[in-house]
């Protein structure tokens, strides 16, 4: 059954849009990180303008994420004040990345820049974590070694504008969330994704949250930066699918659930290596697909003749 | 989903068609009309449901001819861009931009044009895709925009919006004649242009012009119209669409 996207200007397969949702969601739900990064490239896979992709999906992250922060309050796993400085940065970033976005579009570079960016934080974040993961799988099986410290200090801890934050048990600067925000807010617009992937291990590794505040935390101020960047998406480049983005939702939210209870069953290290796989698969279909020959030298970009339906 | 009604308009139009054409031919042989032609429709509506559509074009001639039909898209201008290898990557470089390129294009004829059209006429009238005459402003070189034009030629093509062959007009008999015209699911909006010619001699010797709109109606306009029109009030909708999708997910599973 096929279905007309009145934003993206054409036909494609309800089952299929439902499938990818759902595909996607399941991941997303085993995994525990939004699935953005491996939405948009199937998107665009299946002929959906770049620019449509990018902005409807950020209109996706925010259901997919509200209904994820909502499981984690009622756990209390949100840090709200950590959530509201990474949101600041995050804003202007995605403020700053959406134009980015539009005048990237207009020089014909914008396919060049997403592909770039995923296979440089795809490549950056799937050898982490498999390195990671192997090293705990390690450790596990030595059962030996001094107890981990909370964390290291190093010299991001010198700098100044210090803050508590009670619940992650954390007092650094407020420097390091809001430039973290700032930046992966630019990748988000930029990239459609709501940023989880680097988020997560950037507030573990760089910033030392506590693991069981993380998710929560980091998704609470996804809404908001994908909430920034469906706005200033619509109200720049009128690109933001409305019919293409319920479809993913609904096959989101099932698939999601599904994952999650199998990710139960499986342990957290063993998930770990499924994830850096599956994400370092995809940075290697990328370069491939940046580095081969294509079959048509040229792209036609063509203006809207007159625009209005 | 197809209505079969939409697609084919099946041989009860067909004869409807041809009858009301053969009273028309008779009032018209009065005042001897070399060419009638008209469209099954003038107006295609794109639906949530569209996957594309065909529209029938049916009409008579006075005489001996060939008939030649020209469809025209709204014109637009385009921007074709070459990639070329940069440090092992293919990235886009230097592009032209042609002006008044037809979004959408497509040729029919009851014989093959060569033969039925001399050279000239068919340059002259641009029938053909190797005829369309966008031209690109600024200075650029005679080879590179021969280059980019067949390029941009060769990517409507692919993607259905240019006619890869010459389409076929058939005739009924020695006077009537009929061909269908088929538009893609992604076709642009916008008012085209259906152009019938009767060739003799390989010169043009009668044209007719009907006008076709195509337009998106129903609620995909809607969202559309709403989304260019008041884009601001839409992102703010889309969000909180977004948003009440959410918590009912959150509410909905909760339960199972």
């Amino acid at each position: 059954m096929q279905i007309y996207l009145p934003i993206a200007e054409m036909s494609l397969n309800v089952f299929l849009l439902l499938a990818i949702g759902g595909g996607v969601g399941f991941l997303s739900g085993m995994f525990g990180v939004g699935g953005g990064f491996l939405m948009t490239p199937l998107l665009i896979f299946i002929g959906v303008p770049p620019a449509v992709a990018v902005a409807t999906q950020a209109n996706h992250v925010v259901a997919s994420s509200v209904s994820g922060v909502l499981a984690h309050w009622s756990r209390d796993n949100v840090d709200f004040k950590m959530g509201f400085v990474l949101l600041i940065g995050g804003l202007v970033g995605s403020t700053l990345g959406v134009i980015l976005f539009s005048f990237l579009r207009r020089v014909g570079q914008i396919d060049l820049v997403i592909n770039l960016a995923y296979v440089m934080f795809l490549g950056l974040v799937g050898i982490l974590m498999l390195v990671e993961s192997a090293r705990s799988m390690l450790r596990r099986r030595r059962r030996s070694g001094a107890p981990r410290k909370l964390h290291q200090h190093t010299w991001v801890h010198g700098l100044p504008f210090k803050m508590r934050f009670r619940k992650s048990r954390l007092y650094i600067s407020a420097l390091l969330p809001l430039s973290l925000g700032f930046v992966i807010g630019i990748l988000a617009a930029i990239m459609g994704v709501g940023g989880a992937f680097l988020m997560v291990p950037a507030m573990i590794y760089l910033l030392g949250m506590p693991t069981a505040v993380v998710i929560g935390t980091s998704l609470f101020q996804i809404i908001f930066v994908a909430a920034n960047v469906t706005f200033l998406q619509s109200v720049e480049n009128q690109t933001v699918d409305v019919v293409l983005g319920l479809l993913l939702v609904i096959g989101g939210v099932i698939g999601a659930q599904f994952g999650g209870r199998l990710s139960a069953k499986l342990r957290a290290e063993h998930l770990r290596i499924l994830l850096a796989i599956l994400v370092l698969g995809l940075a290697i279909q990328l370069i491939f697909e940046l580095t081969r020959t294509p079959e048509n030298l040229y792209t036609v970009a063509a203006l809207a003749p007159g625009g209005g339906p | 989903m197809s209505r079969p009604g939409a697609h084919n308009p099946g041989p009860v139009l067909v004869r409807f068609a041809t009858a009301w054409l053969l009273l028309f031919g008779l009032a018209a042989d009065a005042r001897t009309e070399p060419l009638v032609a008209d469209l099954s429709s003038h107006l295609i509506a794109i639906t949530t449901g569209f996957t594309g559509t065909e529209v029938l074009l049916f009409g008579a001639t006075e005489g001996e001819g060939d008939v030649i039909v020209v469809v025209r898209g709204p014109e637009t201008e385009a921007t074709v861009r070459r990639k070329r290898r940069v440090a092992g990557i293919w990235i886009n470089t230097g592009g032209v931009t042609f002006e008044r390129v037809p979004s959408f294009y497509a040729v029919a004829s009851s014989g093959p044009l060569e033969k039925v059209v001399a050279p000239e006429v068919r340059a002259q009238q641009q029938i053909g895709v190797e005829h369309l005459q966008f031209q690109a402003p600024g200075d650029i070189s005679e080879s590179r925009l021969r280059r980019y034009r067949a390029a941009l030629i060769q990517n409507k093509q692919q993607a259905g919006l240019f006619s890869r062959e010459v389409g076929k007009v058939t005739f009924l008999g020695e006077r009537l004649f009929r061909t269908s015209i088929y538009f893609p699911s992604n076709v642009p909006t916008g008012s085209y242009m259906v152009e019938v010619l009767l060739v003799r001699d390989g010169e043009v010797a009668s044209a007719q012009t009907s006008p076709l709109i195509i337009s998106k109606t129903g609620i995909g306009a809607e969202i559309f119209e709403f989304a260019h029109n008041q884009s601001a009030l839409y992102g703010v909708v889309a969000i909180i669409g977004a948003l009440v999708a959410g918590w009912t997910a959150h509410l909905v599973f909760r339960r199972i």
